[in-house]
């Protein structure tokens, strides 16, 4: 769009402006909220703390285990994210570059399984999990281990789908050159197909650690106490008599800082990726 | 030699395909077999052993005349207006947003990184401090609309009764626009431009430019994303379950949190997996029929 006219720089300031303070006005509250004493967020709400305190962000780690939970959340995020995102890249390798007997089948059926709600598999998953543990004594129910399983098959389906864009955009030509040099497959993929699509990796590595540290369902129902991951924990703030707002405010940042702070840093590569993979 | 390079593109998908096995497919044929079980928590340690039932579970969803079937029918109704809205609303931001943000302006890529926050926080973060903003006394937006604006004489009630569903579809929107948004994004990075240079050559203004040039630009885009935003919106969970709790208020009922509820709080497990399963059809018929629609067109232009 070129030379655009005043009508339009102004729908674009008012626009802009309302949206700002829809998107902030949460993150504000979180802010002023989580540097406020007690009475303060027990009173009619006021966007300036009556005496500002640090104190939540020093109770919020005595409250409730909150160290533990953000251990188990950063354990299970990181492996599913490494698991799903190397998975994903030979799958998309196999899908790119070459032509097979199921390969329609293979894409299809991965990219419906996305479309599944969650609550379809979670019974069904939590049944299946209690019986091999029965079977075979590999506790996979309210373990670690099985929430990984779980989470790195939900971001699996988008990552493939993006890498197999990506790595199409890739020219072969470079594969072809690198077979002439004497590199098998797996030294293609290697050596000349990831970090030319680095890019692309990186996006589904941040959407694969997303989607793993901000799942609830699965969390709620396939954790215990000593696996019990952020948010479920943060559910722990609210007791019978008293929500420690305060607290669960200054929770809610300290949890979504990191998570926020890669996402921004990293979010060109997201918009890079899914131009060349997703969207076409 | 060759041997090794027709098995290589299988070996290359096995562990995929062994985890979607393992993770989706086997479930979901669990799911259907339990669906014609009487399954109750009696049954849980082996539900193998739990007795057939043939059709009850299906027959008691859908009989609306009795309280299962007509909360159920509720639910779904609930969660059809809602995918509506919160789909509809967040694709306007969504490319309202983009088009906006498409020129370079001062201020532009501050904006475009404060519009992806709502994505980037994690889910119940972002939705528990909406659920402490829409609190009745302690509230800010009940502190903004009653105390400052004085649109209401009395503190209404957010999270129960028929407000319930405004604060629903409100998070719900902020929470999934910046998805549209940053897809969108992506997509008008793809169109010439060339095309808007010919165009202001011929003396078509900004407001024509968009009608003419960047909204059927988007369309193959647009046509993916709206999929993608409607089974995503149709099957949320996390935003009804850290608004609401376990159950939430009959008019925000939706359909996940109700077959939650049905299965995990009210112990019936059975009638739980025939819902997931009538969810399941209707989600397949919907996208069969919106993608036969949608290819039917891209014929129609091409």
């Amino acid at each position: 769009m070129l030379r655009p006219p005043p009508s339009f720089r102004w729908a674009r300031r008012v626009f802009l402006t309302l949206l700002t303070g829809f998107v902030l006005t949460p993150v504000l509250v979180m802010v002023s909220s989580s540097l406020k004493p007690l009475r303060d967020v027990q009173g009619p709400f006021r966007w300036i703390p009556s005496e500002l305190t640090f104190r939540p962000y020093l109770d919020i780690w005595s409250t409730v285990p909150l160290a533990d939970y953000f251990v188990n959340s950063l354990i299970v995020s990181v492996s599913a994210t490494v698991l799903s995102v190397l998975i994903a890249i030979f799958s998309a390798y196999a899908v790119s570059r070459y032509r097979f007997r199921g390969r329609k089948l293979f894409t299809v059926t991965v990219l419906s399984t996305q479309m599944f709600p969650g609550i379809l598999f979670l019974l069904p998953l939590f049944l299946i999990f209690v019986n091999i543990g029965n079977a075979t004594g590999v506790a996979l129910y309210g373990s670690r281990g099985g929430l990984i399983l779980t989470y790195l098959t939900f971001s699996l389906p988008f990552s493939i789908w993006m890498l197999v864009g990506y790595f199409d955009s890739i020219p072969r030509d470079l594969d072809e050159a690198a077979a002439v040099d004497g590199c098998g497959p797996l030294r293609t993929l290697v050596r000349i197909v990831v970090p030319a699509a680095t890019p692309g990796i990186v996006a589904v590595s941040v959407y694969a650690f997303m989607t793993a540290w901000g799942e609830v369902l699965f969390a709620s129902v396939m954790t215990n106490d000593t696996t019990r991951t952020l948010s479920v924990g943060l559910q722990g703030y609210a007791t019978q008599n008293d929500v420690y707002w305060n607290q669960v405010m200054a929770a809610s940042l300290v949890v979504s800082v990191p998570v926020v702070a890669g996402f921004l840093l990293l979010q060109r590569y997201l918009v890079a990726g899914l131009t060349a993979g997703a969207v076409k | 030699m060759t041997r090794r390079r027709l098995g290589l593109p299988y070996l290359l998908l096995l562990p995929a395909l062994a985890l979607e096995l393992l993770i989706h497919l086997v479930p979901m044929v669990v799911g259907m077999v339990m669906s014609f079980k009487r399954l109750t928590q009696f049954y849980i340690r082996d539900w193998s052993t739990a007795p057939w039932s043939g059709l009850d579970n299906y027959r008691v969803s859908v009989d609306f005349s009795a309280p299962i079937g007509r909360s159920l029918l509720n639910s779904f109704w609930v969660t059809c207006l809602f995918t509506a809205l919160a789909v509809g609303f967040s694709w306007l931001l969504g490319t309202a947003a983009a088009v906006f943000l498409q020129e370079s302006f001062r201020g532009r890529g501050l904006l475009r990184t404060l519009f992806l926050v709502p994505y980037a926080l994690p889910v119940y973060a972002a939705v528990i401090t909406w659920s402490f903003m829409f609190q009745r006394d302690t509230g800010l937006v009940n502190h903004l609309l009653v105390d400052q604006l004085h649109l209401f004489d009395e503190k209404p009630f957010w999270l129960i009764g028929d407000n319930s569903f405004t604060a629903l579809v409100v998070v719900a929107v902020w929470k999934t626009w910046p998805f549209a948004f940053l897809t969108l994004m992506a997509g008008l990075q793809n169109i010439p431009r060339e095309l808007y240079e010919a165009a202001a050559m011929d003396g078509a203004g900004v407001w024509q430019q968009l009608r003419k040039i960047t909204l059927p630009s988007l369309r193959p885009v647009n046509q993916v994303l709206v999929l993608v935003l409607f089974l995503w919106t149709f099957n949320d969970f996390n935003t009804p379950y850290v608004l609401f709790g376990k159950s939430a208020p009959e008019q925000a009922d939706l359909i996940s949190i109700h077959i939650y509820q049905s299965s995990f709080v009210t112990w019936n497990f059975g009638a739980g997996s025939a819902m997931s399963v009538l969810l399941l059809l209707f989600l397949l018929l919907v996208t069969a029929v919106y993608l036969f629609l949608t290819s039917r067109r891209r014929g129609a232009d091409a």
